[in-house]
């Protein structure tokens, strides 16, 4: 069964209803506060603008940076697709989905081409986006030097200075341990040759998207409240030595065993019954279009 | 010959101040507490110059205002008055927005922002402190502690990093084998030498010693006195080396400063003053060395 068809059973003709709530759920003046925040975020690349979080319905850390920026940029002609780890289906984002419909009465898809909007969690698309889609990213800590600085003032200060030498020392000290760099996900990057910015935890495999993109991407820390920004163009450079190159993850020899992919990034699971590995597509929108092309 | 620091009338005020506080404090005045106001004066009115290749001493008891001024000088603090300014050097060649058109002398150092600050401070300066749970990252190998310095000024390439590094910790009689162990696993006298190593990673015009032997015993005291000393020469540093030890100014030291509440009493070449000191308090020190 496709996800969209799974996602339509059960509630046929259903219409958005807001109860009472403004369009968005938000009210007007927070949702240009959010936008305005968006707007400087754009303007500096990689710098976290400090915003009024607001309540969601939902709890801290379960999306709701995401959420805030996804319902104050959506407009009713809007086409949504909500993705948790690359999937259309698991919980938390058929939640957020459902939630966006019933405030602002949007289209739901999982079809990345088709989507105006997609707001996800750890995962970029594997379909190559455009220029009038817009990908807003869940980010659970915003600050990438906090690995290396406990202090808020000081990671300040280090942004502020470009004083980034310990972030450095830490990548040194890691190929000194264990040969190379091991950090798998959260990958720190440079923007735009300016700040170093945390992309999310997304997967090394997505780093290299971020790159010079046609695509706005916009992170939203609801807990930490915290916006930041990756305009279109921008250059994007994940922190490397000249000696350790930075690599995306090794799929080699594996391919998604529903759909036969073999250029995705894939998720491992392991068969129950015959005890082997299974590979799939972590992005099952992309699973679901190399399946059956015709229904999407 | 040219100084390749001239520091004028440093002062450093910890409290509101008021306009008595600089009459009122001084070795005169035996305290560095201003009796009107509260505020106390850590260092004022230090004026000298730092020569090529020179060792200069600053001797005084505890709370004279040397450690002050070396943390003045290395920006650590700010500095409430007074002006750093420095020589047209080869290594602040990347850095001409410091200087005037056609000066020898740079910009008041202490006016600038503190990117700037850390960027002359990675060009030009090393720091050794007496505790090196200061100066070094106990948690971070040693060899990652010479090489965040190496970092910091751009370096990105693993294999060189490592190989200046190695070359500095042999230098400083650290066996390389261990350059990937945390210096908290090594002796005093280990760590102080890794700190020189540290302190000598971005090639530094001068080197702050602050009470570097304090603590060691004497054996090891004596080898990384030796060690500097011919680091000295070998590097071409210019020294300027803070001690509440007459020993160790006599053995290193070219020229020395007496401090005392926050003043200098007394100055002049280092035998001079262990031969005939002046000043009360410098005959008092002289006389009261073991």
């Amino acid at each position: 069964m496709l996800m969209q068809e799974w996602l339509a059973n059960g509630k046929p003709g259903e219409e958005a209803d807001p109860a009472g709530y403004p369009f968005g759920f938000m009210d007007e003046g927070a949702k240009r506060e959010v936008r305005r925040s968006i707007l400087k975020a754009v303007a500096i690349p990689g710098y976290q603008v400090p915003y009024g979080s607001r309540e969601m319905p939902i709890a801290r850390g379960w999306g709701t940076g995401g959420i805030q920026i996804t319902l104050s940029l959506i407009r009713p002609d809007d086409v949504l697709k909500v993705i948790d780890q690359g999937c259309d289906g698991s919980v938390n984002a058929v939640n957020i989905k459902k939630f966006v419909k019933a405030v602002a009465g949007v289209e739901i898809t999982t079809n990345t081409g088709a989507a105006t909007v997609i707001q996800t969690r750890h995962r970029i698309p594997e379909e190559p986006m455009r220029a009038d889609q817009i990908l807003v990213l869940q980010v659970p800590y915003p600050e990438a030097l906090r690995e290396v600085e406990p202090s808020e003032a000081e990671t300040r200060r280090m942004h502020a200075e470009a004083d980034y030498s310990r972030m450095w020392l830490f990548l040194y000290e890691d190929i000194v341990r264990f040969g190379e760099i091991s950090i798998s996900y959260r990958y720190p990057v440079t923007v735009n040759g300016r700040y170093i910015m945390d992309p999310s935890p997304i997967p090394r495999w997505d780093v290299p998207k971020l790159n010079r993109s046609e695509t706005l991407f916009l992170f939203g820390a609801g807990r930490e409240k915290r916006i930041y920004a990756i305009p279109p163009h921008t250059s994007v450079e994940p922190l490397e030595f000249e000696d350790h190159t930075f690599r995306v993850e090794d799929f080699t020899g594996k391919r998604c065993a529903r759909c036969g992919a073999e250029d995705s990034f894939l998720d491992e699971v392991i068969d129950g019954e015959a005890g082997g590995r299974l590979y799939y597509c972590s992005d099952s929108g992309y699973c679901d279009k190399r399946v059956e092309p015709c229904n999407l | 010959m040219q100084p390749v620091i001239k520091v004028r009338g440093l002062a450093k005020r910890f409290g509101a101040g008021c306009d008595r506080c600089a009459s009122s404090t001084g070795p005169e005045a035996e305290t560095n507490q201003c009796p009107h106001c509260g505020a106390v004066l850590a260092c004022n009115d230090v004026s000298f110059d730092l020569f090529p290749n020179e060792a200069l001493g600053i001797v005084g008891e505890s709370g004279s205002g040397k450690s002050t001024l070396v943390r003045l000088l290395h920006f650590e603090w700010d500095a409430c008055a007074g002006t750093v300014e420095l020589a047209r050097t080869p290594q602040l060649a990347h850095l001409p927005e410091f200087f005037t058109e056609g000066e020898a002398y740079s910009r008041n150092l202490l006016g600038l922002s503190q990117f700037q600050k850390r960027q002359v401070r990675n060009a030009l300066m090393g720091i050794v402190y007496q505790n090196p749970y200061l100066g070094l990252r106990m948690q971070v190998s040693a060899g990652g502690n010479v090489a965040e310095r190496l970092l910091g000024a751009g370096w990105r390439n693993i294999a060189a990093i490592r190989s200046r590094a190695a070359e500095l910790l042999a230098r400083t009689e650290i066996p390389v084998a261990r350059m990937d162990e945390p210096p908290r696993n090594f002796s005093g006298g280990m760590q102080q030498r890794v700190q020189i190593a540290k302190a000598l990673s971005n090639k530094p015009l001068i080197l702050f010693l602050d009470e570097v032997t304090t603590g060691l015993d004497l054996s090891v005291q004596a080898r990384v006195l030796d060690l500097i000393r011919s680091l000295r020469e070998e590097f071409q540093l210019s020294l300027l080396v803070v001690s509440h030890d007459l020993g160790v100014i006599n053995l290193l030291c070219h020229r020395t400063m007496v401090m005392k509440y926050g003043r200098v009493v007394e100055a002049g070449l280092t035998d001079q003053i262990l031969q005939d000191p002046q000043h009360r308090y410098t005959q008092l020190l002289v006389a009261s060395q073991l």
